[in-house]
């Protein structure tokens, strides 16, 4: 029982770092349908970001990845202007032509970061990482309650972005109807130029939260291709509460599997899930009918 | 210009008939015969390397070590008196890659000899192609893929011998500490599983329970949940077989969570706690932790060459940006030109079959000890170390370069010091 407890505590924390490290996908592609394959590709740059500061200047990771938000806000709109001029623009086909690109951006990503530092594992040092929090015999990771309240604090900030500001209603029309703001005289291209600075932004915490959960290397990018995918789409595409949520549940029944049936199981376990949603609720948990 | 072409082929033949008339008198002599070779083709050896991917970190430094062997043994005027040149292609630590990248080095580009990629999940696939083209293949670092193939010309450069020796070491040390049960943690791949295989037989074979025995897919990003689980069985002997995404990770859990109080002994075969980066940003966290190694910078292990080769690894490494310390793979990437360059210089050819006749025949002397093999291209005799981290600070990749650091537990031969037990109590 207290395994089982333990294993409920440890997926609500990891699975709140799911969503942290998704929630910038579920703008660009749950919004924008950018399919933004390189996602974590940036995820892992902007790891590397925080690296050299706490290296460099023993700053915190989190107020590094703080520091590195406006320069990924400036790589996301240039990163989409380059995407939308070379592709987006072109044709019906543009969305299969970008996933083209984006893998494209995510190699050379990985191979510069390979040239700058090596294949090696890099890891940056903070007060709460290595440490944890003694609640009589359980034991929680200070790293993990840090990737809890980022993850909270991030989706509060999202959702309140989108919903309250002009600039995030902008964006949320863009996501539902192109044309209707074209016709408005807005120009839907800069609002999701704009998003997907946004959504890239995020990333520069979000990279921050990956590289204090553990350390990074330059192909770890492909191990969160799936898993955040995953996240966004099961939770329906566009919704930043539900990105949270359905990144919990996924963290909850893997290590739920985990600690009852075996690690292997997990992975399967997760994309099962997945695949049960999609058959239930095509639209994903919280996402709105077509 | 039909005139000129024919001039010019009457003329080339006459010059044609002198230049090889000059060139058989000159290959007459032995000193032609050198001449004529070194300035012939060079002595090609082709492989695949990780440069890419989860393997790069062990791949880059393993190659370095190679090129260090190729740069010294070509200063000295090469083998066979011809210069000896590498073809390299990146893996991508991918184990899809490795059988069309040997069959282009054998078909295309040709090469004289071939080394194996670093580990066991790229070379595990090309071992049948080896086998059925009858070729030599010097192993580095892979685990037990020779075990079923059954390749009588293949020679692993690693110290592991037996294959149940590694795991018998580190149960040896748990035992001798009072330790009467055991959890095994391993990696769903094939060095891992080949590893953790042997445990199983060995712990089944001293009637040692088993009492956690769990695999993690690649790719897991939290250990906490599993070494809760570990936990919670109170085993007295924790055997990890890891690879290095992931035994960073698997520390770290265990300095969060904890692992008990009844665990005497801890690690075993967890890869990556071998490699600078990862020692530099584990530091104290590695204390207590008793781990395989191949080389360690204490007395007893150093041999002819040594000392030269990792003066000129260290300034390499820093421009080639891999491992500063590369003492786990960078001297046996060089050992194994060692081991050709014996086996040509002794044999004065480059027939394979007569290569491999002498390597299995003969003990190799090369910096990293004495290399004797048995039939199966493995070690006769075990040398791979286990080691105790101790006194280890936190961002000071310097500390590695003395003894004292890793107190090695096992051979008996090149032991250093004795098991600090339980491992909570090794962790202060």
């Amino acid at each position: 029982m207290d395994l089982l407890l333990d294993a409920v505590v440890t997926g609500v924390l990891l699975g709140c770092f799911y969503g942290a490290v998704s929630l910038g996908l579920s703008v660009s592609f749950g919004l924008l349908d950018v399919p933004h394959v390189a996602h974590p590709a940036f995820l892992v740059l902007a790891s590397y970001g925080v690296f050299i500061i706490n290296e460099q200047y023993g700053i915190d990771p989190l107020i590094a990845g703080l520091l590195i938000t406006p320069l990924f806000f400036v790589f996301g709109l240039i990163a989409y202007r380059l995407y939308y001029e070379t592709f987006e623009k072109r044709g019906s086909d543009a969305g299969v032509r970008g996933i083209a690109f984006f893998f494209g951006v995510a190699f050379i990503i990985e191979v510069l970061i390979i040239i700058q530092f090596g294949v090696d594992q890099r890891a940056v040092t903070a007060d709460y990482i290595g440490k944890s929090w003694r609640i009589a015999d359980t034991r929680i990771p200070y790293r993990m309650l840090v990737a809890f309240a980022v993850a909270a604090a991030l989706t509060i900030v999202l959702t309140l972005y989108l919903s309250r500001t002009f600039m995030g209603r902008a964006i949320r029309a863009v996501a539902q109807d192109q044309e209707a703001l074209r016709l408005m005289g807005a120009n839907p291209i800069r609002v999701k130029q704009w998003a997907f600075g946004i959504a890239t932004a995020v990333l520069g915490i979000a990279g921050a939260l990956l590289i204090i959960v553990a350390p990074v290397d330059p192909t770890l990018d492909r191990a969160y291709i799936g898993r955040t995918f995953c996240v966004v789409v099961m939770a329906g595409l566009g919704s930043m509460s539900g990105t949270l949520v359905a990144a919990i549940i996924l963290g909850v029944a893997e290590t739920i599997v985990t600690t009852m049936v075996g690690a292997s199981w997990a992975p399967a376990i997760s994309f099962a899930m997945l695949l049960g949603v999609l058959a239930v609720r095509p639209q994903g948990l919280f996402g709105r009918r077509s | 210009m039909t005139k000129k072409v024919t001039e010019a082929g009457s003329i080339s033949r006459r010059r044609l008939l002198t230049t090889a008339s000059a060139g058989a008198a000159l290959a007459a002599s032995p000193l032609g015969i050198n001449l004529l070779q070194a300035q012939g083709a060079p002595i090609r050896i082709g492989m695949s390397m990780p440069q890419t991917g989860g393997l790069a970190g062990g791949g880059k430094p393993s190659l370095l070590g190679i090129e260090i062997w190729r740069d010294d043994v070509n200063a000295k005027g090469g083998l066979l008196g011809r210069k000896v040149e590498l073809v390299v292609y990146d893996d991508k630590s991918s184990a899809s890659e490795t059988p069309a990248i040997y069959s282009k080095l054998i078909d295309v580009d040709k090469v004289d000899l071939l080394f194996a990629p670093y580990a066991t999940v790229p070379t595990a696939p090309i071992m049948p192609l080896v086998k059925q083209r009858g070729l030599l293949l010097i192993g580095n670092f892979s685990f037990q893929v020779n075990s079923k193939v059954g390749h009588d010309m293949w020679f692993n450069n690693a110290p592991w011998g037996p294959a149940d020796s590694w795991a018998a070491s580190f149960l040896d040390i748990g035992q001798k500490a009072g330790g009467k049960s055991m959890a095994l943690l391993s990696a769903d791949q094939e060095f891992a599983q080949n590893l953790a295989k042997t445990a199983r037989e060995v712990a089944g074979k001293r009637s040692l329970p088993v009492v956690f025995d769990q695999s993690y897919p690649p790719n897991t990003v939290e250990f906490s949940s599993i070494i809760r689980g570990l936990k919670a069985t109170k085993p007295d002997i924790v055997y990890v077989a890891s690879y290095p995404p992931d035994s960073a990770g698997i520390l770290r859990a265990v300095n969060e969570i904890g692992i008990g109080g009844s665990v005497k002994l801890f690690g075993g075969g967890m890869v990556g706690l071998q490699f600078g980066s990862v020692m530099e940003s584990m530091g104290s966290l590695l204390n207590g932790v008793v781990n395989y190694n191949s080389w360690l910078p204490e007395k007893s292990m150093y041999f002819d060459g040594t000392k030269a080769f990792f003066e000129k690894y260290t300034k390499r490494a820093v421009e080639a940006k891999v491992d500063p310390l590369g003492y786990y793979l960078a001297p046996f990437g060089y050992a194994s030109g060692q081991l050709v360059e014996q086996a040509i210089k002794a044999t004065n050819s480059l027939d394979q079959k007569g290569l491999a006749k002498y390597l299995r025949e003969n003990t190799h002397q090369t910096i990293v000890g004495p290399i004797a093999f048995s039939p199966d291209g493995e070690r006769k005799e075990t040398a791979v170390l286990q080691a105790q981290f101790r006194g280890v600070t936190d961002k000071n990749i310097e500390q590695f370069r003395s003894s004292g650091k890793q107190v090695i537990l096992f051979p008996d031969n090149l032991k250093s010091g004795e098991l600090v037990a339980p491992f909570e109590a090794a962790r202060t």
